[in-house]
């Protein structure tokens, strides 16, 4: 899954330059390939970027974004119904998550904020382990090491620098991989996120911010944010940025692509601003009749990002029946899959509490871990031995 | 055997580390050309260059946040917080991000990451140059804590802390920093006293007295004075904070039955509390006297001409050996 041929696809001999004294930004334009009724309409500098995009990998990002809808969707029930503490849905950002995964090489590393499940799930982390985390049964999900993602992060912004850091190991190492950083608009108004745009700039890192503003913090409009177009902040570090069709999943791919190509020939960081809109609450625990005005999402749902592309393979008469049964098909697996793994993922063990805080024992911890495992221990035969 | 101020042997152990270890990196303020404003990184840009002994921004929650990211890729970074009273920016990446991502992964990722701190008072710096904010970090799961009393230690403990896979802050007595010292640098890490042990520095028998970084020269000092009293002082270095060797320091007490604890850092919620009263829990019976605290005062870290009060000296400190002796002392006849 990770990885397609979308990605491994992309090279950049006949594409334009980009470099920091060329800057992405121009005018405040939005950058579309795809309309929200579904036409494709031509760029004259993005077109070429995925020009190699197949009829048979338009349909395979559409699986992706169907697929990704699904669990969304399967996970929200399995909180309703008990089974996951929490879950923060991803409804309405499938393109700006699977426009921009698809890009990556597998020897890129991400670091995501908590909402990037779609991510995850194109970065090859089983489904049980992305519905972990949310069950409570841990605070990791998939290792990251293996898929070359780190764990979600829920301090808001922090992870920004974890992937400048990165990407300066990158540099050190002399690789030509790619780092990515995942966060919302609520994030650039964190230090960190400023912090890591002066560290990127400054040593040229291989790092992509992929900026998802989905217009909501929680209750606070990004508006509150920002007072100015989000994509504009970034010019003021040195850094080049893109604003982008968030929920035109060819857009994304395009501009994902500019910034990865940049970065891996030593062009330094790009930012990269989807404009996309968070159809559902925050977490299942918010509730956003509260805050938001009905019109504006019935607004966004007409700019939806599953339905556009639809409507373009249909106009292309790539929406076969064969192509919607076999999307449906698994999206139904990977539902079922999915709740399976959440609902049979075994409980940890009471004292599992106390393991892995260090890489070796600790006196402290070994001692209180001693003392509560007697604890415990003094439960077991206590109704034979009836009251003291 | 050579001679070498605190400065030159952490200089000297950090040289080592690089050495021997290319993942090794230095990040900091300062730290490359200028070799620190404290000269401790001196000469190490020049030798191993830009990418190893790196000056970053004036930005202390990127230089540990990018320490992060250097350490998911396999670095070990070494960083430095130019003074005590500037680690805060960087508090939330060291409690949310450093302290916890071994717990957070269950060990799939590692952060060997050592945070240099010069910390403490007595150098007549203006506000946020002279604090002592171990007990914050203490107090934080995940993170080890040490703190250093002498150039031996300083050389030894900072390749034992860039060596451990577990992140670690690194508390260096700023007032020392030009104290000469016998270091040994054919010492071998593996042979040295684990840096989680305390270490009786002097032996005695009436008191005991707990002391780590600047104060542990000052709690040798008033048990020299002591002894021309007849008053036999043990003096433990703690020089972990984070766990704390309490085995070392309970032998110590049920062999004096007295317990002084002193530090330059506040007192509530401090380390002194913690060890008196695990102490107490651990061998109450054999306590003759209540645990005695003889720290800096629950108050801002004052301005340098009032910083002579606030820091424990000799004699504050001996005014607490005699209260834990039942002696006459400043505050008998009070109670509570």
């Amino acid at each position: 899954m990770l990885t397609d041929e979308v990605g491994k696809g992309a090279t950049s001999a006949s594409r334009p330059a980009y470099s920091a004294d060329n800057p992405l930004r121009s005018g405040g334009s939005l950058i579309q390939l795809i309309t929200p009724r579904g036409e494709r309409i031509s760029h004259p500098e993005f077109d070429v970027w995925v020009k190699d995009v197949s009829d048979e990998q338009l349909g395979s990002l559409y699986e992706d974004m169907t697929v990704i809808r699904r669990i969304d969707a399967e996970a929200t029930a399995l909180q309703r119904q008990g089974e996951l503490a929490l879950w923060p849905p991803l409804l309405g950002q499938e393109a700006s998550q699977i426009g921009s995964s698809r890009a990556l090489r597998e020897d890129d590393f991400v670091f995501p904020s908590y909402r990037e499940s779609g991510v995850a799930y194109v970065r090859g982390a089983e489904l049980a382990e992305i519905a972990k985390v949310w069950r409570g049964n841990a605070s990791y999900g998939w290792d990251p090491q293996r898929i070359k993602l780190a764990t979600p992060q829920i301090i808001i912004g922090s992870q920004s620098l974890h992937a400048t850091g990165y990407a300066m190991g990158i540099q050190h190492d002399g690789a030509d991989s790619v780092v990515m950083a995942y966060f919302g608009d609520g994030a650039t108004s964190e230090g960190d996120v400023s912090e890591a745009m002066v560290f990127a700039a400054s040593f040229q890192a291989p790092v992509v911010f992929f900026c998802q503003n989905n217009h909501w913090a929680i209750s606070e409009p990004v508006r509150l944010q920002s007072h100015v177009q989000i994509a504009d902040r970034p010019n003021g570090f040195g850094i080049p940025s893109m604003r982008v069709d968030g929920n035109d999943v060819l857009a994304v791919l395009a501009a994902t692509r500019v910034a990865l190509d940049r970065a891996r020939k030593g062009g330094g960081p790009t930012f990269i601003e989807a404009v996309t809109y968070r159809m559902g609450p925050h977490t299942t625990a918010d509730d956003p009749t509260r805050y938001r005005d009905p019109n504006e999402l019935e607004d966004w749902a007409a700019k939806d990002p599953i339905a556009r592309l639809k409507a373009l393979l249909d106009s292309k008469g790539l929406l076969t029946e064969q192509l919607e049964a076999k999307v449906q098909a698994k999206a139904d697996a990977v539902a079922a899959e999915f709740r399976a793994g959440c609902i049979d993922m075994p409980d940890p063990a009471p004292l599992d509490v106390f393991n892995h805080v260090y890489s070796t024992p600790n006196s402290w911890i070994e001692r209180q871990k001693d003392h509560y495992s007697r604890y415990l221990e003094s439960f077991s035969g206590s109704a034979e031995e009836g009251a003291l | 055997m050579s001679t070498l101020t605190f400065a030159r042997a952490i200089n000297a152990g950090l040289r080592k580390s690089l050495e021997s270890d290319p993942k090794v990196v230095l990040m900091g303020e300062d730290i490359g050309t200028l070799g620190g404003v404290f000269r401790v990184t001196d000469g190490l840009q020049k030798d191993f260059g830009t990418h190893r002994v790196v000056d970053t921004p004036l930005a202390e929650s990127g230089i540990i946040g990018t320490a992060v990211g250097l350490a998911y890729r396999g670095y070990r970074p070494v960083c430095e917080i130019q003074f005590d009273g500037f680690i805060y920016p960087a508090f939330d990446q060291i409690v949310s991000q450093v302290a916890k991502m071994h717990y957070r992964t269950q060990g799939r990722v590692k952060m060997p990451i050592t945070i240099r701190v010069p910390f403490g008072g007595g150098i007549g710096s203006p506000e946020h140059h002279s604090e002592s904010p171990e007990a914050y970090f203490t107090h934080t799961s995940g993170l080890r804590v040490i703190s250093v009393s002498n150039p031996q230690d300083a050389y030894t403990m900072i390749q034992q802390a860039i060596a451990s896979d577990d992140p670690v802050l690194y508390f260096e007595p700023k007032r020392r920093y030009h104290d000469k010292g016998e270091v040994d640098e054919t010492a071998e890490l593996a042979t040295a006293l684990s840096m989680e042990k305390a270490r009786v520095v002097n032996t005695g028998s009436d008191a005991t007295l707990v002391a780590y970084g600047p104060l542990v020269k000052t709690a040798r000092d008033a048990a020299l004075a002591a002894a021309d009293e007849g008053i036999s002082v043990e003096v433990i270095d703690l020089r972990s904070l984070a766990p704390i060797d309490f085995p070392t320091v309970e032998a110590s007490v049920r062999k004096t039955g007295r317990l002084v604890i002193t530090h330059e850092a506040a007192q509530s919620g401090g380390l002194g509390a913690e060890i008196a009263a695990s102490i107490t829990e651990r061998c109450f019976n054999y306590l003759e006297a209540a645990p005695v605290r003889i720290t800096g005062f629950d108050v801002p870290y004052p301005y340098s001409k009032l910083e002579m009060h606030h820091l424990p000296d000799l004699d504050r400190i001996l005014d607490g050996v005699d209260r834990a002796l039942g002696r006459r002392n400043s505050l008998s006849g009070l109670e509570g």
